[in-house]
């Protein structure tokens, strides 16, 4: 027997969708910004999309609506990381100063 | 499609939901963060060594990526950490722009196909063009007018005109016709149309949204963009896409909610309760009802011969950048021997999490962070809780006043300690635009001035006492 193609569409949406809420369940509300932003950085994928559909047209407006696609999502997907670890090196620059503080404390 | 770029697009997919799952912890956030970021630029790699293809105009296309980086860098490494959320939402607008754009193009060629008797697309690929192109649409106008309030382009209380109700509703109608007519017959003009319909739809969603409520509105359009991302992926057969899209879509409303649950309110009411007349409460004007301000030293006074002193961070802190001083003026404290900590609401600053970021920035000992279920039995046997930059979080109207547009949201019960210092620039109500009763109660003292200038102030008076 052969999956319908429609339903193996399906089915990846449905997966994908109890997979997306499992995974983040557990989160604390500390982590809720870089989290939304991290997330909003994975969309940015979009840019392949827009790389796929602008590199295969023939059609001079067509091709300049691309480009504008690319731009934006590659501003979403390029910015959307980079602002995301700027946020969480605020988290981790200090777990070196904390185990000092408490050799200082011991010392 | 060669097999081996399938299995590529499958491996992206996978450290993308390891991505999240990092993202969701602290120790592993970083590493979670960067994972998502190698997996998207590989994916993006793709359509360059797919032979097959036959990608034409590249230099455009990599001209165009770069200019695109190159903005969205200068964005991310230039931004304020204050003004993060609304950086947030433009690259979210972006994306959303980006994905109907794609929608449109990919419709264009629908309809190339069938003019040149190549057939008609079937009409589940054709209503997920429609819904991309409309969401992407809503995402894109949304956001950017979530941008222009945070930054303050705009005011950020609910902007209401009569007959808004009957306007929103038309254009949801016209929508979903739209959306049928696509489906029925595939034409470009319907496409542009329908984009045009959403982006008026994203503007009328937003608008009506008080400044406070904003955050969950970044994160609701945020997964609406996930979706359309999805949707996209379906019309241009890439699992890829979909599974991203929906993984982002997913996780994205269930974060909405999340944060909705820690503000107290429904996601419902805060998009259509200004439309029900429930959100413009609150004057929104200076009192002026009368008020004990103190000086700096009698603040010190306070501060200094304290045991237990709890400081309440809020957004007017950050803005004056004076988070730095106060780390220092909690140092001296501590020297003195009291015991002081820091109170976070879970929505101190303009995002949950956006406070722990800003004191994070300065320093702040993570043990001195404490979040609001693990405070709020402190406040009682408070000596003096310090209210820096922040109104709304402790204000006892969301316990005492139905009605008021903050009701229900859970607060920093700092009305139970036996004084409370207000370090305020003016009497104006916080970004919910309600007025406060704490401020008036006699065990509160107010001290007024920019948050930087007291705050340097208190520090030297408590040095010296």
């Amino acid at each position: 027997m052969i999956l319908d193609t429609g339903v193996v569409w399906l089915t990846i949406f449905v997966l994908s969708v109890f997979v997306g809420i499992e995974v983040i369940s557990k989160v604390s509300s500390t982590l809720h910004t870089p989290l939304m932003s991290g997330a909003n950085a994975i969309h940015g994928i979009i840019l392949l999309g827009a790389i796929l559909v602008t590199g295969t047209t023939d059609n001079d407006v067509a091709l300049v609506v691309g480009l504008i696609a690319i731009v934006l999502a590659s501003v979403n997907m390029v910015g959307g990381f980079v602002v995301t670890d700027r946020m969480l090196q605020m988290f981790t620059r200090k777990k070196p100063a904390a185990p000092k503080s408490d050799q200082d404390r011991a010392a | 499609m060669p097999t081996w770029i399938q299995l590529v697009f499958l491996a992206c997919g996978v450290c993308f939901i390891l991505a999240l799952k990092g993202l969701s912890g602290p120790r592993t956030a970083r590493n979670g963060n960067l994972l998502g970021a190698a997996a998207a630029v590989v994916a993006c790699l793709m359509p360059f060594f797919w032979e097959d293809l036959h990608l034409q105009h590249v230099p455009l296309i990599i001209a165009a990526i770069a200019v695109g980086t190159i903005g969205g860098v200068y964005g991310a490494r230039t931004v304020q950490m204050t003004q993060m959320p609304q950086m947030v939402a433009l690259f979210n607008g972006v994306g959303g722009g980006a994905a109907a754009l794609v929608a449109l193009l990919e419709l264009h060629d629908v309809v190339e196909t069938a003019a040149n008797g190549g057939g008609d697309a079937p009409w589940f690929t054709l209503a997920a063009t429609a819904f991309t192109i409309a969401v992407g649409s809503i995402s894109f106008a949304g956001s950017i007018v979530t941008f222009a309030k945070l930054q303050e382009l705009m005011t950020s209380r609910p902007v209401v005109f009569p007959g808004l109700p009957v306007v929103f509703g038309g254009s949801l109608v016209a929508a979903l016709v739209l959306a049928g007519l696509l489906v029925d017959d595939p034409r470009m003009w319907v496409g542009v149309l329908l984009g045009l319909v959403g982006l008026l739809i994203g503007l009328l969603l937003v608008l009506p949204v008080g400044g406070a409520d904003v955050p969950i509105v970044i994160s609701l359009l945020n997964a609406f963009t996930g979706l359309t991302v999805a949707a996209g992926g379906y019309v241009l057969s890439n699992v890829l896409l979909l599974i991203a899209g929906t993984l982002v879509g997913a996780s994205g409303t269930f974060l909405t909610l999340l944060m909705a649950r820690a503000m107290g309110r429904s996601v419902t009411n805060i998009l259509f309760g200004a439309l029900k007349g429930g959100s413009t409460l609150g004057a929104g004007e200076a009192s002026d009802r009368p008020v004990r301000s103190v000086n700096p030293e009698d603040a010190a006074i306070m501060l200094g011969y304290a045991d237990r002193v709890i400081i309440v961070p809020g957004y007017g802190l950050a803005v004056a950048q004076a988070q730095h001083t106060l780390r220092e003026l909690v140092d001296v404290l501590v020297e003195k021997g009291a015991r002081v900590d820091y109170a976070i609401h879970p929505v101190a600053g303009r995002m949950p999490g956006h406070m722990n970021v800003l004191l994070a920035e300065a320093q702040v000992p993570y043990e001195q962070l404490r979040e609001m279920d693990q405070i709020n039995g402190d406040f009682k046997d408070a000596d003096v809780v310090l209210v820096v930059g922040a109104n709304d979080v402790v204000n006892p109207a969301a316990k005492t006043t139905p009605g008021a547009p903050i009701y229900g949201m859970p607060i920093l019960n700092a009305d139970e300690a036996r004084q409370v210092i207000f370090m305020k620039r003016s009497m104006r109500p916080g970004f919910a635009g309600i007025e406060n009763e704490l401020l008036f109660d006699e065990k509160t003292s107010l001290l007024f001035g920019d948050a930087k200038d007291s705050m340097g102030k208190l520090l030297n008076a408590v040095k010296a006492l």
